[in-house]
């Protein structure tokens, strides 16, 4: 009961670093990302070329993965995304779909179909046990850098320059542009970093999410879960939605693996109907 | 008879109240204007008396009837007409299809899916006689978009006059128009149909004095005074409002 | 004076954009030539025709009233589910299939606009994906009733209305397909043109100015919402007649992605958008899909990032204007 628990917050941590880059685009500059899932296959593929076919240390290829993300994610924007910014959510998510279906195509032709699996170092294979409750190492990593990343990032946005600038620009974008603050910038740089953070989780959590080329279309409808349910004002919202989908849908799978899609779409229905501005969210619409 | 009452209406967002226990009177017939300084409330109010938000507390009252809790498009059918400050056309329709839709609507055949639009050759010939009465005789068949201002300011007009309301708000016709076609909009207002009954927001004096036989005063969410014309302009405090508005205006 | 100054000659000028041009004849001229001109490519044309109305429902929803669907799959799986199902336990007679399909289908849609047109259109995206992905749970999960993951089979085909065989027969089977596409095609071609057609391009063109010429927004956008479903109910059914097995491709998101993807190409809002642009991808996918499937989907994405780029409503027809505008430029400088 309680390694469910566990497994299912290893699981929600993962999908929340995957998906917080995604809240900030739909919030900021209410841009429709359905290709943000493709940053973390490419931070997946990332890690298991540098792991597997040129035997880097997994440690090693996380950061690695993570700016490979970024970086890609930093050109996409700069490139393409930004001709999108002021049109129709429409265009926006043919644009983003069309990412999609171009980027699985590649990791399908370089890389082939199959699904692939990082070679885990020995230590993180296995699970102790923990006063009864079984306890996976590898999963206890994922909790543990996850709450790293939570950590730094509440962190950055709240006490540094850079998180006040992003906060200003997320609440009111012209009137942060008033202040002399380089909205475009922050958004590049804010994308990038979303992107790279995908990017991570897609590497750290490889095994788990279960690493093919269509895995961005097969995780896009969570990662919007994640923002629509926990709506895009905080990055709390976010969290805990990731944490109950996580636990839900590891539960689901275990106590009723026929239903358990069945139940969080219908909860997200159900969400989206009685609070379109998320189940999170503060009070106040816009 | 009042045509159009308000009666406590309030509106609250979080702390801000632009709208504030406002009891507003329009007589039946009435030229009646709504001025104030910018900021005042005058569009919360008007967005309240159209359905278009919903206020937190107070009625209002189209005529005998109650119409708070309709929508928008219900008070329409009850006879109430809006224009917008800030034109709201359908940019890829023709004056003739737009005005054509509004008389459709008003006879209720809207919802008809079958027959051709513009087949019923009586709401056409009432459409060429309101697009005539507003000037747009000639450009009937262009797109809307590509009209000159003035022109779909006029637009603006005959889509609310095509309802054939009881009382008509108009929301600062002359906004934005460039002098030389003012006069144009101004003569349009000036030849609305009297038993029509007209609550005008308007910023500018000019207008409003030219036209109205009734004033109120919204300063801060609130009716400051009401009374005729002459009253108000020689009303020592609306002057002190108007004086301070118009220095940063 | 203008010829446009008596009432008849304003209507006319208004009721002419509902009468038929005559490349449009030319087309359905076309269109019935090819069941007796082209026998070997019945099975691709069977397939373009079933698309474009499944296409077709869509532009009612997109084009004419402004709602983007991610999800309309869900309404052509339960009417191709419904037709099998009825003609399993019922009666094998197509166009009674095709009915209670519809009619099934429709309801549907009445009932899930409801959830649909609460939010703003971000919303609405999310809750048509999340309703296709639940219709596809339950389509799984019920695999009693419909086979789940291994589809459904053994559905009875009888003659259309009694006297015309379509099973195992191609050129019958298309010709019963197009006179289906053709009778949708011209009812809707009536509806947009009607004055329910004009208030959904008013309020997709500004909603908050249609409501305060009174028009009632939301019972308009349901209704709509409800005809669409009902159309790509019966686009499902059809398929479920001429192909041995229904499954759960027929409501899967790739089916909704690509639907939307075939409007885009041939453009929205003038109905032949959607037959334009089933029949260009059907084709380009016999061609490329042949060679290997990966580059296809490539190839869809690439399409998809361009027409985002640089089409609007008339789909690939804009690149070329572009393209010609561009060029004119360019001559005199």
């Amino acid at each position: 009961m309680l390694t469910i628990l566990f497994d299912g917050i290893a699981y929600g941590m993962l999908l929340f670093v995957i998906s917080c880059g995604l809240a900030v685009t739909l919030g900021l500059m209410n841009f429709v990302n359905l290709a943000h899932g493709a940053f973390a296959m490419l931070g997946g593929y990332c890690a298991y070329v540098l792991v597997n076919l040129y035997g880097v240390p997994f440690f090693a290829s996380l950061p690695v993965a993570f700016m490979f993300a970024a970086m890609i994610g930093l050109l996409a924007e700069r490139t393409l995304y930004v001709h999108f910014y002021n049109r129709s959510h429409l265009e926006q998510v043919l644009f983003t779909i069309g990412l999609v279906f171009m980027t699985s195509a590649a990791v399908d032709y370089f890389l082939g179909s199959q699904q692939r699996f990082i070679n885990l170092p020995s230590y993180l294979q296995g699970r102790f046990d923990f006063f009864g409750i079984g306890i996976g190492k590898y999963r206890l990593l994922i909790i543990l850098v996850c709450a790293l990343i939570l950590i730094v990032l509440q962190l950055i946005l709240g006490y540094t320059r850079f998180g006040s600038r992003l906060r200003a620009a997320v609440d009111d974008q012209r009137v942060a542009r008033g202040l002399g603050i380089n909205v475009n910038w922050v958004f590049a740089l804010t994308f990038a970093v979303g992107c790279g953070l995908a990017g991570l989780g897609g590497a750290l959590g490889a095994e788990i999410l279960s690493l093919e080329p269509h895995f961005p279309l097969k995780f896009m409808i969570y990662f919007l879960i994640v923002v629509s349910v926990g709506g895009t004002s905080s990055i709390t919202g976010p969290f805990l939605a990731s944490i109950l989908l996580g636990i839900g849908d590891v539960a689901g799978k275990y106590y009723a693996p026929r239903y358990g899609g069945f139940v969080i779409y219908t909860i997200m229905i159900v969400v989206l109907v009685l609070r379109p501005q998320g189940l999170f969210a503060r009070g106040t619409s816009k | 008879m009042n045509a159009l009452e308000t009666i406590g209406l309030e509106k609250r967002f979080g702390g801000i109240v632009p709208t504030n226990d406002v009891n507003l009177k329009v007589q039946e017939g009435a030229r009646h204007a709504l001025i104030g300084p910018n900021g005042a409330g005058k569009t919360t109010l008007i967005n309240l008396l159209t359905g278009v938000l919903k206020p937190s507390k107070g009625r209002v009252k189209l005529g005998n009837s109650d119409i708070t809790d309709l929508s928008p498009h219900r008070r329409v059918s009850l006879g109430m007409a809006r224009t917008f400050q800030i034109n709201q056309l359908f940019a890829d329709l023709s004056p003739i299809e737009a005005i054509t839709l509004v008389i459709g609507e008003r006879e209720k055949l809207g919802a008809n899916f079958w027959r051709a639009f513009g087949s019923d050759e009586k709401i056409v010939s009432e459409t060429k006689a309101i697009a005539r009465q507003f000037g747009l005789a000639d450009v009937l068949h262009e797109r809307t978009a590509s009209l000159p201002y003035g022109k779909q300011r006029q637009l603006e007009i005959a889509l609310a006059i095509a309802a054939k309301p009881r009382v008509l708000l108009l929301d600062e016709p002359a906004a934005g128009v460039p002098e030389a076609e003012r006069h144009e909009i101004l003569e349009t207002v000036a030849a609305l149909p009297k038993d029509v009954t007209v609550l005008l927001i308007e910023h500018d004096m000019d207008i409003v004095f030219g036209f109205a036989d009734r004033i109120s005063v919204l300063v801060d969410g609130k009716l400051f005074v009401e009374g005729e014309p002459k009253e108000i302009e020689n009303d020592p405090r609306v002057r002190a409002v108007y004086l301070g508005e118009r220095t940063d205006d | 004076m203008s010829s446009l100054d008596t009432a008849k000659d304003a209507s006319n000028v208004m009721t002419r954009k509902r009468s038929w041009h005559w490349l449009e004849y030319a087309f359905w001229l076309a269109a019935a030539a090819s069941v007796f001109l082209l026998p070997s490519q019945h099975a691709l044309l069977t397939q373009i025709a079933i698309w474009s109305l499944f296409a077709l429902s869509l532009d009612l929803l997109l084009g004419y009233a402004g709602i983007v669907s991610l999800g309309h799959a869900a309404y052509f799986g339960f009417g191709a589910y419904v037709a099998a199902l009825f003609a399993i336990n019922f009666t094998g007679e197509p166009v009674t299939g095709l009915l209670v399909a519809g009619v099934a289908a429709g309801l549907l849609g009445l009932v899930t606009s409801l959830l649909v047109l609460r939010g703003t259109d971000l919303t609405r995206l999310m809750v048509t994906l999340g309703i296709a992905l639940v219709m596809y749970e339950i389509a799984n999960q019920m695999s009693w009733l419909t086979g789940g993951a291994d589809g459904l089979t053994g559905m009875p085909v009888n003659p259309v209305l009694g006297f015309f065989p379509i099973y195992f027969r191609q050129a019958n089977s298309y010709a019963y397909v197009l006179v289906v596409l053709f009778v949708l095609f011209v009812v809707a071609k009536r509806i947009v043109h009607s004055p329910f057609g004009y208030s959904l391009r008013a309020i997709k063109g500004n909603p908050l100015r249609a409501s305060s010429i009174g028009i009632p927004n939301n019972p308009r956008l349901i209704a709509v919402y409800t005809i669409a479903a009902a159309y790509a109910g019966i686009a499902g059914a059809l398929l479920a007649q001429t192909t041995p097995v229904v499954s759960l491709t027929y409501i899967d998101f790739q089916r909704s992605a690509d639907v939307l993807l075939m409007l885009i190409i041939g453009g929205t809002g003038y109905l032949y958008g959607g037959i334009i642009g089933s029949a260009l991808f059907l084709v380009a996918q016999k061609f490329i899909g042949n060679i290997t499937p990966q580059y296809w989907e490539f190839w869809i994405g690439f399409a998809l990032v361009v027409i985002a780029l640089f089409a609007r409503d008339r789909g690939l027809f804009s690149i070329v204007e572009r393209i010609a505008a561009w060029r004119k430029r360019g001559a005199k400088p």
